[in-house]
């Protein structure tokens, strides 16, 4: 009996064959990177966008480790606190690598690094219009996630919970809701810690996630990445497949009939 | 009057001397990165790469020079 096969992620003009995206921040060396992309069987890598240190050269740049053949470049706009460091960053980002795509950060305050769910959707808006494909960072609320679908986005990308904070899928209900809304694809995107986190929001129906420190900050960041890729995949194949309903009582899956010393009925 | 032989930039938020009549290709060898992908922005408005050759420097231009770097 043959296995359903999946079919790619598509975002905007990517084709992804896996579901799980990375991203290629805090690790230890760029060669430690590189495994963990390699390892994690990612095809999508974000990147962020920064000031060229004038003071401290660095020997090599990020992209002469990413093989860009195999890897596909997702820039990101993080650390944006306003929409127009957003908009600058995102068409510096469209300059520097002659691409469309976008994640799209407008974040709210240093503390939380909360997305500002105002700011995020009039961003979408202006980027949209000037031709970019925008995948949003976003709150998990199901609202917003439908607004910003009508605002053109061509992902959605809810937090699981805070950046960095690895508390996995805090509000497991607001993604399945935000994903009963939208047709686009939603990736849950930060705070996810193992692999376990990941497993779920497949489950609960994302199309993808993204991760980074959960990979970068573990013990063993190549084992995690690996782990993680696995997860990914069990947790979207366990939601294609469709899991039994959750019950209260037992269900016995052995026959509750033909037991030794059953009572004849004469 | 004598002309000034060279104006002040701010480079990334720190002063930049370059010879007046400068152009952007001039500072970026300055600045050692002739040859890095780098995209830049004067004065908050992106110049994309093509327009950099005939892009003269004025003293007080900001110019901001970004590339990419590992994040999530």
């Amino acid at each position: 009996m043959g296995v359903r096969l999946d079919k790619p992620l598509e975002i905007g003009p990517l084709q992804l064959t896996s579901r799980l995206l990375m991203g290629s921040g805090r690790y230890a060396s760029h060669e430690e990177m590189v495994a963990c992309l390699e390892a994690s069987g990612a095809e999508l890598i974000t990147v962020a966008v920064r000031r060229v240190n004038l003071d401290q050269r660095a020997g090599t740049s990020l992209l002469d480790h990413i093989d860009r053949e195999r890897f596909q470049i997702l820039p990101n706009t993080a650390g944006c606190y306003e929409v127009s460091d957003a908009l600058r960053t995102a068409r510096l980002a469209r300059e520097l690598l002659d691409t469309p795509l976008v994640k799209l950060e407008v974040i709210g305050d240093p503390h939380t690094l909360l997305p500002d769910p105002i700011g995020t959707v009039e961003a979408t808006r202006i980027l949209v219009d000037e031709g970019f494909v925008v995948m949003a960072y976003c709150s998990d609320d199901p609202r917003l996630v439908a607004t910003l679908e009508q605002a053109g986005a061509a992902a959605v990308m809810p937090a699981g919970s805070p950046i960095g904070s690895g508390r996995g899928v805090a509000n497991p209900g607001n993604i399945e809701i935000a994903r009963s809304l939208v047709e686009l694809p939603l990736i849950v995107d930060a705070g996810l810690g193992t692999a376990s986190d990941v497993a779920l929001a497949m489950e609960l129906g994302a199309d993808g996630v993204l991760l980074n420190s959960a990979v970068a900050g573990a013990e063993e960041p190549v084992l995690m990445a690996r782990a993680m890729k696995s997860a990914c995949r069990a947790g979207r194949d366990a939601y294609l497949a469709g899991r039994i309903p959750s019950r209260l009582h037992a269900q016995a899956s052995s026959p509750a009939t033909g037991l030794l010393g059953e009572a004849l009925s004469l | 009057m004598m002309q000034r032989m060279s104006l002040t930039l701010a480079v990334n938020g720190k002063p930049q001397e370059v010879p007046t009549g400068s152009l952007l290709p001039d500072l970026l060898k300055t600045l050692g990165l002739a040859d890095a992908q780098v995209a830049l922005e004067i004065n908050g408005e992106l110049v994309p790469k093509r327009k950099w050759p005939v892009r003269e420097l004025s003293a007080g231009d900001r110019i901001e020079v970004v590339t990419l770097v590992g994040g999530g």
